[in-house]
């Protein structure tokens, strides 16, 4: 069995068996200490006697004189939470218990930014969520004031103040007409973290082709493809092409290249051309030779 | 008195005996099978000429199937294992012949028509080829002439492509949690509808990337019961169409088979979509096609692959609505040759013949693998 576990156990228990004692007791124990700051403990009586400080994920020992005062330079305790001091004499045991809370002044942050690509003109399409933390990652639990800053393709900024609520503030924005990158920024005070959010265009509008003979076959040419805010949609995008014919029927997923889609079919007098985009429809065409 | 030592000596014995004769006098079925020889030799009949010809390709017995061929002249051996196993790699080139059979369709004193139905076991399922073959008699046996498809070779020559390509950069190990990561593919199921057949309840539907990168897809669908207790879930396994590029469409089936629609109160559906390396390159142009009304309701048709690379497997599935849009039924075939630049390979889609008389309207899609691909 670990020496630390044994430790860890039989001060937690002579702390409960003790505790009437430690209310009453010679052992002064601050109420409570920033994460880490300096503190101090001090003690009555007199003799030697070994001093436990026992939090979650940290445990001090130290041997003191008794009617001292036990001086913990800045840094002992870092970890927010609640300790126990158990003072172990000859004579008696006793104990108390004091809170480490986090430092007031953040010093870094967690900023989730979600998604990091969406189409345009999305109403609070953005969304940034942002977590406080002290220098030693403790979550800061007081209101914090949390500056959120949205600076889209077009130069314009969204800005939203939120105030933290048990350590974290959110806020969502609208993703504009224009596709580019978004820098998303959340800060407080000297700190700062920015995300980048892609701004893609949404879907086809006014999809539309235009035939054209060659040689035997009828050339199809999509004028070039944007969506209904005028951002050109990327290259990659399947337009699918139909021509329809004497009962039969043959369609071709092409995608776009440099802003067109092209592709050459065979040509049937009579026949009836579309296009079409995901679920958007282009024009249709009778194609006469 | 205890009978049991008797009897397990004794059984071992008559298994040993048994082993011992049928490794000496091996049944000819089962030599065949094995590999070691062929089910028939004579070719007295047309049928028998026909079924050697059959049990030789079974054997992968090229020469032997060569040398009884009345119209070798017109062709040579390697040009008839090519138009058997594929030019090119493709699904038949890693497949064994399961099974044949053999219908006479005309003869006479000297001259016979045979249909050869050959039937591949291949990696996606069964896949039936058919010849008809014209015999000839030959003396007192009878030959058959195969009937040659010779496959257009593509010349070598270097195809330029400058399709889009799309690589993907996930976040590092080393990253905080909250540090961003590349966004999943946004997808959207269209349509869906469920439909009631023999062996159980079927859903069908479409499933469209509206996303602006290429995605890795599949959709599952768990089925609820009216008193709220899940019933079952079942992916659409392979009757989807896995990568899809932006703006594409895909149609999907998931069976749940000894599930009758009455028994089920909703349905929950989850499209999966993930980043994928793709490239927009092959574009294959689906032509011709047709649907043919029952009897034997399909949809045909051809595909031609406009781009340079070799497609090795083809999987061409069929979207069928009725008149009013809605999906009927969603089927599909693997094409068993590989398809080379500009040239047209047919395919067929066969329909339930009850639901093939809703059908009005169909689209098609196709989804590739070529060996050496990045995709």
């Amino acid at each position: 069995m670990k020496p630390g576990f044994v430790l860890l156990a039989s001060g937690m228990a002579i702390a409960a068996m003790q505790s009437a004692c430690a209310q009453a007791g010679n052992l002064s124990l601050p109420k409570s200490v920033g994460a880490g700051d300096g503190f101090s403990i001090q003690s009555a009586g007199s003799g030697k006697a070994t001093l436990y400080i026992i939090g979650l994920g940290q445990v001090m020992k130290r041997d003191v004189e008794l009617g001292q005062t036990v001086y913990f330079p800045a840094g002992s305790l870092y970890n927010a939470g609640h300790y126990l001091a158990v003072l172990a004499g000859d004579a008696a045991t006793e104990s108390g218990s004091f809170d480490v809370l986090p430092a007031t002044k953040p010093s870094n942050m967690t900023f989730l930014a979600r998604p990091s690509r969406l189409p345009v003109s999305l109403h609070d399409g953005i969304t940034g969520a942002v977590y406080v933390f002290d220098a030693y990652h403790n979550l800061i639990t007081a209101p914090t004031q949390v500056s959120f800053e949205l600076t889209t393709p077009s130069g314009t900024v969204q800005k939203r103040i939120v105030a933290t609520r048990d350590g974290t503030a959110w806020t969502a924005m609208d993703s504009t007409a224009q596709q580019g990158m978004d820098k998303f920024e959340a800060r407080i005070g000297e700190v700062f973290s920015a995300r980048v959010v892609a701004q893609v265009p949404g879907d086809p509008c006014a999809l539309k082709m235009n035939a054209s003979q060659s040689g035997q076959e009828v050339q199809l040419v999509t004028d070039p493809v944007r969506d209904c805010n005028g951002n050109a949609v990327p290259d990659g995008t399947v337009v699918t092409f139909t021509e329809a014919y004497n009962g039969a029927q043959t369609n071709v997923d092409v995608p776009l290249k440099r802003g067109i889609a092209e592709v050459r079919m065979a040509s049937h007098n009579g026949a009836i051309i579309s296009a079409a985009s995901g679920v958007v429809l282009g024009n249709q065409i009778r194609w006469e030779k | 008195m205890n009978k049991g030592p008797l009897l397990a000596v004794t059984l071992a014995g008559a298994t040993v005996a048994l082993v011992v004769i049928g490794t000496m006098w091996p049944v000819p079925s089962a030599a065949a099978y094995a590999g070691a020889g062929t089910l028939l030799h004579s070719s007295s009949t047309p049928e028998e000429a026909a079924a050697t010809l059959g049990d030789n390709i079974r054997t992968q017995s090229w020469d032997k199937a060569y040398a009884s061929f009345a119209n070798k002249a017109e062709f040579t051996e390697a040009d008839f294992v090519h138009d058997v196993t594929g030019y090119y790699p493709s699904l038949l080139t890693y497949t064994t012949l399961d099974k044949f059979e053999v219908r006479s369709l005309h003869a006479s004193q000297n001259e016979a028509e045979m249909q050869l139905t050959l039937h591949w076991a291949t990696v996606v399922g069964s896949s039936a080829t058919t010849r008809d073959l014209h015999l000839v008699k030959n003396g007192d046996r009878w030959e058959p002439e195969w009937p040659i498809i010779k496959q257009q070779a593509v010349p070598p020559q270097v195809i330029p492509v400058n399709y889009l390509r799309w690589d993907v950069i996930y976040r590092g190990p080393g990253d905080d949690w909250g540090a961003q990561d590349v966004e999943a593919p946004h997808v959207r199921i269209v349509d869906m509808h469920p439909v009631e057949r023999a062996d159980g309840a079927v859903i069908l539907g479409e499933l469209l990337n509206e996303d602006v990168v290429p995605a890795y897809v599949s959709v599952t669908a768990t089925l609820i019961s009216k008193n709220q207790s899940t019933i079952g879930t079942e992916g659409s396994f392979d009757k989807i169409s896995h990568l899809l590029l932006p703006k594409q469409v895909t149609p999907f089936l998931i069976r749940f088979p000894n599930v009758s629609l009455s028994d089920i109160g909703s349905i929950r559906m989850t499209p999966l979509s993930a980043l994928i390396a793709a490239s927009a390159d092959p574009v294959i142009e689906i032509g011709d096609e047709q649907l043919h009304p029952n009897p034997g309701a399909s949809l045909t048709g051809q595909l031609i692959n406009q781009s340079g690379q070799i497609v090795n497997v083809a999987h061409v599935l069929g979207t069928f609505y009725d008149k009013s849009g809605k999906v009927v039924w969603v089927a599909d075939q693997y094409v068993d040759q590989a398809l080379p630049p500009e040239t047209p390979v047919p395919f067929e889609i066969h329909i339930p013949e009850d639901l093939a008389r809703n059908i009005s309207t169909q689209r098609t899609v196709v989804a590739t693998y070529s060996s050496g691909s990045a995709q």
